[in-house]
């Protein structure tokens, strides 16, 4: 059940609502209605981590840029050892 | 997909196992907290292209798994009543009470609903003003928020046929216990990514300091995972004992402070008996007094019954990882996805389930 993955804000409505901001979220063609009330600074475009109908994190591009980054310099390295 | 693929390529998979072995010298033993990191550990193998004495453990991280049979009974007994329509996660349905499933009171007759979310569960009681809809809210930290905003709708619509049989679990205390058996085996933790992106990791700050575990905030993914594990590594080799973000880009310090705000207003810690754990202060959630109206136990007099676990399953020792699933002389055998004896053969998050599934009877 905690099996959470990441879909795209396709739109938003109730947008002010504590309890009601909600938005159409995109999984990979699949589209499903989510509750956003959580990630007030979640916009159109932005993937967001969903669980139980409810987005719960928004994934920050700049972090998961970095990672790969990170891992490509890895890579690099390794080459050179083997 | 974005935030998927990249994260499952193979040669950085190569690249990332090779780099732990590299900086491992001394044999050292890992836990995943989360039930979500077993399932994609077993799934992509990730723990056989680790150095042999590097062994990862699979910890309690399964709320199905670890809800008392107590609360499975009370289950049970609601489900069975004619005036209600009982809701649950599809995983919680097989899952055996002392006496049969959920999915035995359904074929007896019992309206039992699988659910997506709590908001499901809400609509069936917007749609059957004639009945009790009752939403069996199981689940992390990760799903409190999500309980805590029904029980809010509900509230500001006046919907009074709506009630909750609450078994909400913290992670922070489980671990603390784990960490302080008497025969912990535990080095270091990977701290389950999506209760951290509600909760932050503060809490886990104290528990690294007094136990001197590293606690590495880890996603699910293969390079999520094994960046965690070459984390952990580097602190035990460095000695160093500290809370890191290993999965920023969904992870921050403080957590989701909307979705705590919430759940602080409605739930409040209790102690709760894990399965397989025992009891343990301040590691379930109750619905504050202000809420009382709409705790189920309270609205259908349920009494709580002891129940002690008998039969062969062994789930207690897989959950706190002295067990492998394929040690369980049941496994495979009497005890199998489709006859489950336990709940970790039940959940797809399940240890034993996720053994079965890939076909690991050894390590
Ligand atoms: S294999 Fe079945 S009986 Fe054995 S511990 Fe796992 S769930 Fe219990």
């Amino acid at each position: 059940m905690c099996l959470a993955v990441p879909g795209q804000i396709l739109s938003i409505e109730q947008a002010d609502d504590p309890l009601l901001r909600s938005g159409r979220v995109d999984f990979g063609g699949v589209v499903k209605v989510v509750n956003l009330a959580y990630v007030p600074e979640a916009e159109v475009g932005d993937y967001v981590i969903v669980h139980a109908g409810f987005a719960i994190s928004r994934l920050d591009e700049a972090e998961a840029q970095a990672v790969l980054k990170e891992i490509a310099a890895l890579e690099g390295i390794t080459d050179e050892i083997s | 997909m974005k935030y998927l693929d990249e994260y499952r390529d193979a040669a950085s998979v190569k690249a990332l196992a090779d780099a732990i072995a590299r900086r491992q010298t001394r044999p050292w033993t890992l836990m995943e907290v989360c039930g979500g990191q077993t399932h994609s550990i077993v799934k992509h193998g990730l723990d056989r292209l680790l150095p042999p004495s590097l062994s990862l453990i699979h910890g309690p991280g399964c709320p199905v798994c670890v809800t008392p049979e107590a609360i499975i009974d009370q289950a049970l007994e609601l489900a069975a009543r004619p005036d209600v329509i009982f809701c649950s996660f599809g995983d919680m349905l097989r899952v055996p009470g002392s006496q049969h499933d959920l999915l035995t009171v359904r074929a007896r007759g019992g309206d039992v609903r699988m659910v997506y979310s709590p908001l499901d569960a809400l609509n069936l009681a917007r749609e059957h003003p004639e009945r009790q809809v009752v939403f069996f809210a199981v689940g992390f930290e990760t799903t409190a928020p999500t309980t805590a905003m029904a029980v809010l709708q509900a509230q500001r619509f006046g919907i009074k046929n709506f009630s909750l049989l609450v078994a909400h679990v913290r992670v922070p205390p489980a671990v603390e216990t784990l960490l302080s058996a008497p025969d912990n085996r535990v080095n270091g933790l990977l701290a389950a990514g999506h209760v951290c992106a509600v909760m932050g990791y503060t809490e886990y700050e104290p528990i690294a300091a007094r136990f001197r575990a590293p606690i590495v905030v880890t996603g699910f993914e293969p390079l999520d995972i094994l960046r965690g594990v070459l984390s952990c590594v580097e602190q035990l080799e460095e000695g160093r004992a500290e809370v890191e973000n290993r999965y920023g880009r969904a992870v921050s310090r403080e957590g989701n402070r909307p979705a705590q705000a919430l759940m602080e207003q409605v739930f409040e810690p209790v102690t709760l008996s894990w399965r397989g754990l025992d009891a343990i202060a301040d590691s379930g959630l109750g619905l504050r007094p202000e809420f009382a109206d709409f705790d189920a136990v309270r609205r259908f007099e349920l009494s709580v019954r002891k129940t002690a676990s008998a039969g062969p399953c062994r789930s207690g020792e897989v959950l706190t990882g002295r067990l492998k699933p394929f040690e369980c002389p049941a496994f495979g055998t009497a005890c199998t996805p489709e006859h489950p004896l336990g709940a970790t053969m039940v959940s797809s998050e399940g240890a034993c389930a996720a053994y079965y599934r890939y076909r690991r009877d050894a390590a």
